[in-house]
């Protein structure tokens, strides 16, 4: 028996009177790594953004674990597990890498939980204990990424929302980012997904989602979707 | 005298002006380094302070007397009284301007502060009102360079709010997020925390250490007036800005700089006291051309 822990039906979204989802709907079962491709500008941000309460739907709705989250307030629904890592990494430069993991811990009440968090989230990126006193501002892209990442399993994390991990990284970093999205997988995290680097997340997937222009136009189990030439030709571009 | 007894003693009144300016200009740049607003109603708040410190003082001076006790509770009083009026402003006047065009919500805040000293001037006609005080002028001599022990006290106390608020900003959870708010507002709210909250809080700070200057200013000088908010917020807002604005260490600093400049810059022939004011915004404008980020400011720039 497989649980659906995110649930998204005819949800659309606007900037202004820009129409960025027209009426999506999918849905991510616990334990799955899903991933969301699409080109430039198809909604694949937007998408983690309305989820995670950033941006607000204008119709549709949206359950984690079965709650209704659609009119949540983003730290309400961080509180409840769901961690989004934003397009651009978002760290806090100006802030120690140490206080960059405290603050991903802000809904965490008890401070031998967050002791051991940090020492996990040190353990899988070595780098940042090594370098944790420093300033944020300091850190390669790839370390950057690292940071946002661990940040986000700061807290008890139940669903994390990647949004783009591989831009800008030198290929064998990407390799080892996907690396680590494996492992968390492994270790109970669901994972969403959103690439533009459609190859290595499909990789990874489980099932995969195509976006174009704020609609999904193809849906399948991830082997699928890597073998159909002809999808990854007309939506994704290589 | 001599010019070395001139100078200390000038070291000394520099050091007690310069807390003032400190405690008012924390306020200034806390709210700015987190929803990027100039609050000209700050300094107003200072005055508002002070005048209900004036108010607590003659409730619990039967009680408690008019000496440090007295003194004590009617500060904290005044603090938290300020800090909800702080409160009520961001919540009433700034929200709902968040989203507005930069320059509204300026002149929104320029608004508040003529409601504020325009009331207080209605409620009190205009008048001085005597801060009376029972602390005696016993203190310290050294050679021919005497300092109250009031004097000595007041710093003390601006001294021990500013180590406080700096234990808050670096250690404790509210006070990084205060600080993550300033850097990115969206971030933090994926970190679950709750800026409005967060921004309530910094306005409940700021006005509380402003309410505290008032009250501290108040002993000093001895007198309470509806103006007095006007100079010192200009003064803090200089003083911010000499430290770079949004931060806090530059905020104590700027503060305690520009309270001994004048100090010292009464002491220049020609510059008496009268010409203190010039002197301080003329450092303003020195500063602006050669080191517009201020002392331990940020190389951003913005213009309003
Ligand atoms: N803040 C905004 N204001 C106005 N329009 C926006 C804003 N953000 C995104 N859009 C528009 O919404 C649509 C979807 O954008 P979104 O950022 O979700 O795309 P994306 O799939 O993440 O693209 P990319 O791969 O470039 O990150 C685009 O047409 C974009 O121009
Ligand atoms: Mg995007």
């Amino acid at each position: 028996m497989s649980d659906v822990i995110l649930e998204i039906r005819d949800v659309e979204t606007y900037y202004g009177k820009i129409h960025a989802l027209r009426g999506i709907s999918f849905s991510v079962e616990a334990g799955e790594i899903v991933t969301l491709l699409g080109a430039n500008g198809a909604g694949k941000s937007t998408t983690l953004r309305t989820i995670s309460g950033l941006n607000r739907a204008k119709a549709g709705s949206i359950s984690f674990m079965g709650e209704e989250i659609t009119t949540k307030s983003p730290h309400e629904i961080v509180s409840m597990g769901l961690i989004h890592v934003p397009e651009g990494r978002r760290i806090f430069k100006g802030m120690t890498i140490k206080e960059n993991l405290e603050l991903g811990s802000f809904t965490l009440k008890d401070e031998s939980e967050r002791r051991r968090r940090m020492e996990h989230v040190y353990e899988l990126f070595p780098v940042l204990h090594e370098r944790r006193q420093r300033d944020a501002a300091l850190l390669s892209g790839g370390e950057q990424q690292m940071l946002a990442m661990g940040r986000a399993l700061m807290t008890d994390t139940k669903l994390l929302l990647l949004d783009e991990p591989s831009m800008g990284l030198a290929p064998f970093m990407v390799q080892g980012i996907m690396k680590i999205i494996k492992r968390l997988n492994a270790e109970g995290v669901t994972i969403l997904l959103v690439e533009q680097n459609a190859k290595a997340a499909l990789k990874l997937a489980d099932y995969g989602y195509v976006l174009e222009t704020g609609e999904i136009v193809v849906k399948g189990k991830a082997g699928k979707l890597q073998q159909d030439e002809s999808i990854v030709k007309a939506y994704l571009g290589e | 005298m001599s010019t070395l007894d001139i100078l200390l003693q000038q070291l000394a009144n520099g050091l007690i002006l310069g807390s003032f300016y400190a405690l008012v200009a924390l306020g200034y740049t806390m709210v700015y380094g987190i929803i990027k607003l100039l609050n000209f109603a700050h300094g107003d708040l200072y005055m508002c302070g002070a005048f209900i410190g004036f108010l607590f003082l003659s409730l619990v001076s039967g009680l408690l007397g008019e000496s440090w006790g007295g003194i004590l509770c009617s500060m904290i009083l005044s603090m938290i009284t300020v800090g909800l009026l702080g409160v009520l402003i961001q919540r009433v006047a700034y929200l709902p301007m968040l989203a507005a065009p930069r320059l509204s919500i300026l002149i929104t805040a320029l608004a508040v502060s003529m409601v504020l000293s325009n009331g207080v001037m209605a409620l009190t006609d205009g008048e001085y009102e005597a801060f009376s005080t029972d602390l005696g002028f016993e203190g310290l001599e050294m050679g021919n360079v005497f300092v109250t022990y009031t004097q000595i006290a007041l710093v003390v106390s601006a001294a021990l709010l500013m180590v406080t608020l700096f234990f808050f900003i670096n250690r404790t959870m509210y006070g990084k997020a205060m600080r993550a708010i300033a850097i990115d507002q969206d971030a933090c709210r994926l970190m679950g925390i709750n800026v409005n909250k967060v921004i309530t809080l910094t306005f409940f700070i700021g006005s509380a250490l402003a309410a505290a200057a008032g009250v501290m200013a108040g002993v000093y000088y001895g007198s309470v007036h509806f103006f007095m908010g006007f100079v010192i917020g200009l003064k803090a807002f200089t003083a911010a800005v000499i430290g770079g604005i949004g931060s806090i260490r530059g905020a104590m600093l700027g503060g305690l700089v520009l309270g001994l400049l004048e100090a010292f810059g009464t002491q220049i022939p020609f510059i008496g006291s009268e010409w203190k004011d010039v002197f301080s915004f003329g450092i303003l404008i020195l500063l602006l051309v050669f080191k517009p980020t201020g002392l331990l400011g940020k190389t951003e720039i913005e213009r309003m």
